[in-house]
């Protein structure tokens, strides 16, 4: 094997903390295939990491178009990192279009690495630039250090007796482009050549082609003379000793729903209906099976969560996971889960609406929906994950939740999340919190008679399920008496059910942590508090805004409903408080309404996740008028 | 009867009264509910299945309030979603009884979809489908299964809309079992509420059943012992399609066609007629047809009860079972697996 940790000629190398790049290119470039692998290099070499990857909804947009754009951003980085960078550094634009729909976020003074034979006339008309423009010779370019590198045609020198057809040479610039960029990184090549010998195990000449193009880079930045006054950069490793694995939100999701299932000793069931941004969790647990995990694609979102609710009457850990449109379709089983009183984890992972709206874009606009989208009063607790592997966390706790108050769960989750990846320290599972399923045990024919609304202390009633002797009973969508469970039209007893199931949910404020607060003094002038997945941004912004010196500091909620008990101790300890939603307002209604204070909100919906610059400029905006 | 009526032993540690719950059925008096009820407790015992093993669940309409009468488990869900509930609960505990209780709103209606994709999955469920041909619960407006012309509260110039056609709809929907019976024949009623049992895969049994209040007598033909015998074939697998009062009226098929025959009066023998057989998809499509409107302007054909098709096939729950063993064939995968994951990475 070649070498590659040293190179030929002396070519200066720089340390730096962090960097973002972006891959970008048409959807047949192969982009999210190389931006993967670099984040695999960086990750498994020990850097902080945090990936996304940003494709169009269509699965073959036009080729050469802005539509056909598809980009894989991350930020690697010696010390914790939480976004994939509010703006990259470096970008990789194998044509015109790419270079055109992105450079409005690198960097001034960032670096271009442009394939050159994607801004031919053809693909520069097709990026839509005006007759005879290009941006890599008109000055447009004069603020970025640009290097025009001629892929193609030095992926098909370096090939050119690989005996591959010429469409399959051409497939692999991809890894050419891979192998200058870990050039420039003084990055190793060996993992990326292994993942490629086990892809293509029964394929050797196609394993060996992608590795030669991936090695004709690396030399290729070695020999050539453009690199020469940029030199390469060294981004020292520093994680922390250890096994780790690389995640996205929607992975960490279907394995936390195993995880709860084993830890509980029940059998795991997801009902569900694919749908973009959430169907990998369905694609992951159908892979499960050697878990004992049960997967059904239904004909539609009515019988994934209605098939679900069935699995848990007869005592599964049952889950479905959708996004908003499904969930509207949910909306009426998920009242005869509140009404039934079984337990239920519902998984969204929001995208852009209302319709059909931006299926392949995240927002947080479905919160009010999850907490009052059903008709008559249904409440259930709503939890929000922050990050992808949060989004494990998040998903164990929405399955104890579940099971142990026999409700319903919301857990939300969002398409930056559910497709963006972070390192994450393999978990013990000493360290998972127990989950103890509150079975009703068979009854002796001369035992008093079972009464399934009878309820605990926490106003739980037990899980009696099919096959126990003695506790067969009826239940149902109608309203019930309370403790028989017969169907009641009764009024006091109506508005009795009523109160008893909102308390049984209120309730749960006693069995989860306290708010804390994630960084900052607990006590200031201005708490920015967040949800969900605007928690990268808020937390760097936050840390930036501490640098400077402000007295600020952030908390971000999991539990939304019920809050946790002292939060509004936690309000009240600070002169401001700046709620960061990507809605035009959701939470802040919630807070406004339930601790009668008045934040400052601060909206931004469009399909693209806060980024820390803007944070920070709030709260610079905010801090001067306190 | 059938053949499988003498494998049965009559279970000796429960009878029918066991099945019956502490709840006053609600129904209408003189309503088909009734009697269907009272024959799906009579034919519990002969099954040999524990009440803490069989549940009932249903959607919304009259025929849904039934599992709250039976002393089983039950669950009284949402409307058209009886199936995929069902579905969900035998595929997580495929040890259970499961039974459907649904209407023709319910399943061929709002839950439409749930229909057509529950048979072709085929779980082991036992689906009692009350055809009525009127929606009785929100007071009489017209159903998928009402007849062209039917004038109803919301079609007071008379339904335009063609029917659906439950034995086609089910046959067509890769069914794997149906069976026709009548509210009013409780002995023959139970017989093939106990083949739809025993039957493994999704059986589905529509009953013919009278609503007294908003659609009275729309099986009237096929009731009254005047009409009865000339307008009913009553299906016995191996057996000759043999009718009428004086059983001297027969079924032959030309070709595909099938044709109403005297046997006195051509001289043809019971040799001459179509033999019923169940195992049969295109018989059984054809038998389907006879109670299609479409296909005859008077009712020329005798209406099928019976069992039209019976397929034994894979069911779905054991289908994903068996692929949850060879998954786990090396053995039972661990949370420590789980949590490592397949390509995790170790920093030293």
């Amino acid at each position: 094997m070649t070498d590659t940790n040293k190179s030929t000629r002396q070519v200066n190398v720089t340390s730096k903390t962090s960097v973002s790049v972006l891959f970008a290119g048409d959807s047949g470039d192969g982009m999210q295939l190389t931006g993967t692998q670099f984040a695999n290099t960086v990750a498994v070499r020990g850097s902080e990491l945090n990936t996304f990857p940003n494709f169009p909804s269509e699965i073959r947009a036009p080729a050469g178009t802005i539509a056909g754009v598809s980009g894989f951003q991350l930020q690697f980085s010696s010390k914790p990192v939480y976004t994939p960078g509010a703006r990259f550094d470096v970008m990789v634009a194998m044509n015109s279009a790419a270079l055109k729909a992105n450079l409005k976020d690198l960097h001034r003074g960032g670096i271009i690495i442009a394939g050159t034979e994607g801004f031919d006339e053809k693909n520069l008309k097709l990026a839509g630039y005006p007759e005879g423009a290009n941006p890599l010779e008109d000055g447009t370019l004069d603020n970025y250090i640009v290097f025009p590198v001629p892929v193609l045609q030095l992926t098909r020198e370096a090939l050119k007796e690989s005996g591959l057809s010429s469409k399959e040479i051409d497939r692999c610039k991809n890894m050419f482009v891979l192998g200058l960029l870990y050039w420039l990184y003084t990055l190793p090549l060996e993992g990326t050549i292994e993942t490629l010998q086990a892809k293509f195990q029964k394929n050797i000449q196609m394993a060996e082609a992608n590795i030669k193009a991936m090695k004709a880079g690396y030399f290729f930045g070695d020999e050539t003379e453009l690199f020469a006054n940029l030199g390469r950069f060294d981004i020292a490793p520093q994680k922390q000793h250890g096994t780790y694995r690389r995640v996205t939100g929607n992975e960490a999701c279907a394995i936390a729903l195993t995880a709860a299932a084993k830890k509980s000793g029940l059998e795991l069931f997801l009902g569900s209906y694919p749908i973009t941004p959430a169907t990998e969790i369905l694609q992951t647990l159908a892979k499960k099976k050697k878990y004992g995990v049960k997967t059904f694609q239904a004909e539609d979102e009515i019988a994934g969560i209605v098939s679900s609710i069935g699995a848990a009457y007869g005592g599964a850990l049952a889950a479905t996971n959708t996004s908003g449109p499904g969930l509207a379709l949910k909306t009426e089983a998920l009242g005869l889960a509140v009404i039934l009183e079984v337990p239920l984890v519902v998984i969204n992972v929001q995208r852009g609406g209302p319709s059909t709206g931006l299926p392949t874009k995240p927002e947080q606009s479905d919160l009010f929906m999850a907490m009052y989208g059903r008709h008559g009063e249904a409440p259930l607790p709503v939890i929000a994950a922050r990050s992808p592997v949060d989004c494990f966390y998040t998903t164990y706790e929405a399955a104890r939740i579940a099971v142990e108050h026999m409700t319903p769960v919301i857990c939300l989750s969002d398409g930056y999340l559910a497709l963006s990846s972070e390192p994450w320290k393999v978990e013990s599972p000493d360290n998972l919190s127990d989950i103890k399923p509150r079975f009703q045990q068979a009854r002796k024919p001369e035992d008093p008679p079972y009464l399934p609304y009878k309820r605990d202390d926490r106003q739980v009633r037990s899980w009696a399920i099919p096959g126990t002797k003695g506790l067969e009973h009826r239940i149902g969508g109608l309203e019930k008496q309370n403790e028989t469970g017969n169907v009641s039209h009764d009024p006091e007893n109506h508005e009795l059910m009523t109160k008893l199931r909102a308390e049984k949910i209120a309730r749960i404020a006693d069995t989860i942590p306290l708010q804390s607060i994630d960084n900052g003094p607990l006590k200031g002038d201005l708490l920015v508090l967040g949800w969900g997945s605007s928690y990268g941004a808020i937390k760097t912004a936050v840390e930036q805004a501490l640098e400077k010196g402000y007295r600020v500091a952030h908390a971000h909620l999991r539990y939304i409903h019920p809050f946790p008990k002292n939060l509004e101790e936690i309000l009240g300890s600070f002169k401001q408080v700046l709620i960061p939603e990507m809605n035009s307002g959701q939470l802040i209604h919630l807070i406004r309404d339930t601790f009668l204070i008045a934040p400052v909100g601060y909206s931004k919906v469009q399909g693209v996740p806060f980024n820390e610059m803007e944070i920070l400029a709030k709260i610079t905006d905010l801090i001067k008028e306190i | 009867m059938t053949d499988n009526d003498t494998i049965i032993i009559a279970s000796p540690v429960h009878t029918a009264k066991d099945f019956a719950s502490d709840q006053e059925p609600k129904w209408c008096p003189g309503c088909g509910d009734h009697a269907v009820l009272q024959q799906l407790k009579n034919v519990m015992p002969e099954l040999d299945v524990a009440p803490e093993n069989v549940v009932f669940v249903s959607g919304i309409g009259c025929s849904s309030r039934l599992p709250y009468y039976m002393a089983t488990y039950g669950v009284h869900g949402i409307h058209g979603r009886a199936l995929p509930m069902a579905t969900g609960l035998k595929v997580s505990r495929p040890e259970l009884s499961v039974w459907v209780a649904t209407g023709d709103g319910d399943a061929l209606s709002i839950g439409g979809n749930h229909f057509i994709h529950t048979l072709r999955r085929n779980p082991d469920l036992n689906v009692v489908l009350f055809n009525n041909e009127i929606y009785g619960l929100t007071k009489g407006q017209y159903s998928p299964t009402s007849k062209i012309g039917l004038r109803t509260i919301t079609s007071p110039s008379g339904v335009i809309d063609q029917p659906f056609n439950t034995a086609a709809l089910t046959i067509g929907s890769g069914g794997s079992f149906f069976a026709r019976a009548f509210d009013r024949d409780g002995k023959y009623l139970r017989s093939i509420l106990k083949r739809a049992a025993l039957h493994k895969g999704t059986s589905l049994v529509e009953i013919y059943q009278n609503c007294p209040i908003f659609n009275n007598a729309a099986f009237e033909a096929f009731a009254t012992p005047d009409k009865k015998a000339d307008n009913t074939v009553y299906l016995e697998q191996s057996k000759p399609l043999v009718f009428g009062k004086d059983k001297n009226k027969g079924i032959r098929l030309d070709g595909f066609t099938p044709v109403v025959v005297d046997l006195d009066k051509e001289g043809l023998s019971t040799s001459d007629l179509w033999v019923h057989n169940e195992a049969d998809i295109n018989k059984a499509s054809i038998l389907a047809r006879f109670a299609d409107d479409r296909a005859q302007t008077e009712e020329v054909l005798p209406r099928p009860f019976g069992v039209f098709y019976a397929e034994e096939r894979v069911t779905y729950e054991d289908a994903l079972t068996d692929q949850i063993r060879e998954a786990q064939k090396n053995g039972i995968a661990t949370l420590e697996d789980l949590l490592k994951g397949e390509s995790s990475y170790v920093i030293k």
